[in-house]
């Protein structure tokens, strides 16, 4: 408690599985994160990166165990967490203003229309949307239509800003300017985020901290893993800092062989309740370069 | 398309128009054989027994005739003949009060419908046996219990408007996508704000595709209602003109009659336009 503003206490999901019995997508999952902090995590397809996503948000419930948001067990959603979904999930016959003032109009009922649209109008500015106010999700770009996915929940001031993959469907140069912008308006605001990727790279920039989940099906936290960069570390420039690859490769190493055999061995000591928070850096490890290629080949796998 | 295709799609039609009126002119322009026959006979089967005149009539007929009802559409000389416009207007007046009942009933259930697996199943059964029946199977059991050959009428186009705008307001209500769903869940959003901005708007345009097929529906079917039950109305007229045998009058309303249900058509086609949304 004290700082932590999101703890997950041991929460578990299980299916009914085809031929009776259950299967467990995850389990004892434990996690805490400060506020202001931005966490990352990273796991394969299917590990339930989604799932846990979708029970902080309050749209799926846990079969087990609880999450507490700034000290209240959470029941459902609420606006003091915001989505940002990774189909962007604007509704198509909104303006872009119309948009961002439904959810402005949602946080505060009660204000006049005048203060909804500046609001709406500030947020869409902010994510460098001035001037196109009125135009309808169809005719945006997809980084335009993920920038008003952002100002729509960055709109409603919220407490936690959920996003599941959100610049995956978008070109390398759209995607490094929008990491950009998020970062910069993250800090500025002192906003926590718990964002969902599959881009080491992305993880390294944006995050404080990046949680390593192992393949499910019975998935757990593996461990934390603490970001030695510096925080004013600049997009394009991070594999010049002496400690991007050893963290880059750790992040790797764990997804291509770590993440299949963590489950069924765990290192001695391992603790669900409090996974092991991993610090890089210091005197650099012995380089470990990726084998040409299997970053890619990995970072397709877990894609698809 | 382009200026130029339309414009020979324009003349292509022109030409097929102009195309048929020539073969049917000769096509009636033709003697046929005449019989010998007792005069006062002949006096009563008309032109076409005793001259071997075609009983079909040429488009300069028909044209006479139409120019003739555009002239005085709403004249009215008692029961048995009113003028074509008096005659539409009723039908069009019977049309819009059961179609628009069946909008009032329709919308709301198959929101109630859409939303609800529970009731989607537990009137299911109801609509799958109710919607194959033909609306004119309706008519004795209106007249009996209504008995009013005008309220029935309206009856049973109430009932063959209900289905297809039931069965897609249900459809539509249950296919807005789960993820504008969550928007609204996020945001805290009510049951019943939720209702209007967020699924009204999204199957808005299944809704609409349902009011269309409906409106076609009734207007198919007030013609044949309105022969059952007569008194006014185009159907009627239809139906008294050929008791007249004046094929002329009934190849004017199969005219009228395609014109109105074009127009009534093309008016929510425009209204389905308006609601429509590029994703
Ligand atoms: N309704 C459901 N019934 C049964 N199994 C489900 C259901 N929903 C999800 N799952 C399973 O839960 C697991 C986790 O799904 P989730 O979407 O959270 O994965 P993810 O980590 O987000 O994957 P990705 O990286 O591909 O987005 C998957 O293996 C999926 O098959
Ligand atoms: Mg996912």
């Amino acid at each position: 408690m004290g700082q932590n503003l999101i703890a997950i206490e041991g929460i578990a999901k299980r299916y009914p599985a085809k031929g009776g019995g259950e299967t467990t997508v995850f389990e004892d999952l434990w996690l805490r994160v400060r506020r202001g902090e931005f966490v990352c995590v990273i796991g394969h397809s299917g590990c339930g990166k989604t799932t846990v996503l979708n029970i902080l948000a309050g749209l799926d419930a846990p079969s087990a165990g609880t999450v507490i948001v700034d000290g209240r067990e959470i029941a459902g959603p609420a606006l003091d967490r915001a989505v940002i979904f990774q189909g962007h999930a604007l509704l198509p016959w909104k303006s872009v203003l119309g948009n961002v003032a439904y959810a402005v109009a949602s946080r505060w009922r009660k204000a006049p229309k005048a203060e909804i649209e500046a609001r709406a109008r500030a947020a869409i500015a902010k994510v460098g949307l001035a001037g196109s106010e009125n135009k309808r999700p169809a005719e945006l770009s997809g980084g335009m239509k993920q920038r008003v996915g952002i100002a729509r929940a960055l709109a409603i001031e919220p407490k936690i800003l959920l996003m599941d993959e959100p610049f995956s469907a978008l070109d390398a140069l759209t995607r490094g300017t929008l990491q950009e912008e998020a970062r910069r308006i993250c800090r500025e605001t002192g906003q926590t985020v718990y964002m969902i990727t599959h881009d080491v790279d992305e993880a390294i920039y944006l995050a404080d901290k990046i949680v390593l989940m192992t393949n499910g099906p019975g998935a757990r936290i593996a461990e934390i893993v603490e970001n030695p960069l510096p925080a004013d570390r600049r997009q394009g420039a991070i594999h010049h800092d002496p400690n991007y690859y050893a963290l880059r490769n750790h992040l790797i190493d764990f997804l291509v062989s770590r993440s299949k055999t963590f489950r069924d061995n765990p290192p001695p000591g391992y603790d669900p309740r409090h996974p092991p928070l991993v610090r890089l850096g210091g005197p650099a490890p012995e380089p470990r370069l990726p084998r040409a290629g299997e970053a890619e080949r990995h970072l397709e796998a877990a894609a698809g | 398309m382009s200026l130029a295709v339309r414009l020979q799609a324009l003349a292509v039609s022109a030409l097929i128009l102009a195309a048929f009126l020539a073969l049917w002119q000769i096509g009636v322009s033709g003697t046929g054989p005449t019989q010998q026959m007792d005069p006062e006979y002949a006096k009563l089967m008309g032109a076409t027994a005793t001259e071997g005149k075609s009983a079909m009539p040429g488009p300069l007929d028909v044209g006479r005739t139409i120019w003739g009802h555009l002239k005085d559409p709403f004249y009215d000389k008692g029961p048995n003949d009113k003028g074509i416009g008096i005659q539409l207007a009723w039908s069009i007046l019977r049309v819009g009060i059961g179609y628009l009942a069946a909008v009032l009933v329709a919308i709301p259930i198959g929101f109630l419908i859409g939303m609800s697996p529970l009731m989607s199943r537990a009137l299911n059964p109801y609509i799958q046996l109710l919607k194959p029946v033909s609306p004119l199977a309706w008519m004795p059991l209106a007249l009996y219990t209504i008995k009013d050959s005008g309220i029935s009428a309206i009856f049973v186009i109430f009932i063959c408007s209900l289905w297809p705008m039931l069965i897609n307001t249900a459809f539509g209500v249950a296919s807005v996508r789960r993820e504008w769903l969550n928007v609204a869940r996020t945001l805290e959003v009510g049951p019943l704000r939720r209702a209007f901005t967020i699924i009204l708007p999204a199957a808005a345009p299944t809704i609409l595709t349902g009011m269309r097929i409906s409106i076609g529906i009734a207007w198919l079917v007030i013609v044949a209602a309105e022969m059952l039950v007569g008194g006014t109305g185009i159907g009627y007229f239809v139906w008294n003109q050929w008791n007249n045998l004046s094929i002329v009058d009934v190849i004017t309303s199969i005219v009228a009659i395609g014109l109105v249900g074009m127009v009534l058509d093309q008016l929510l086609a425009q209204a389905q336009k308006l609601v429509t949304f590029p994703e």
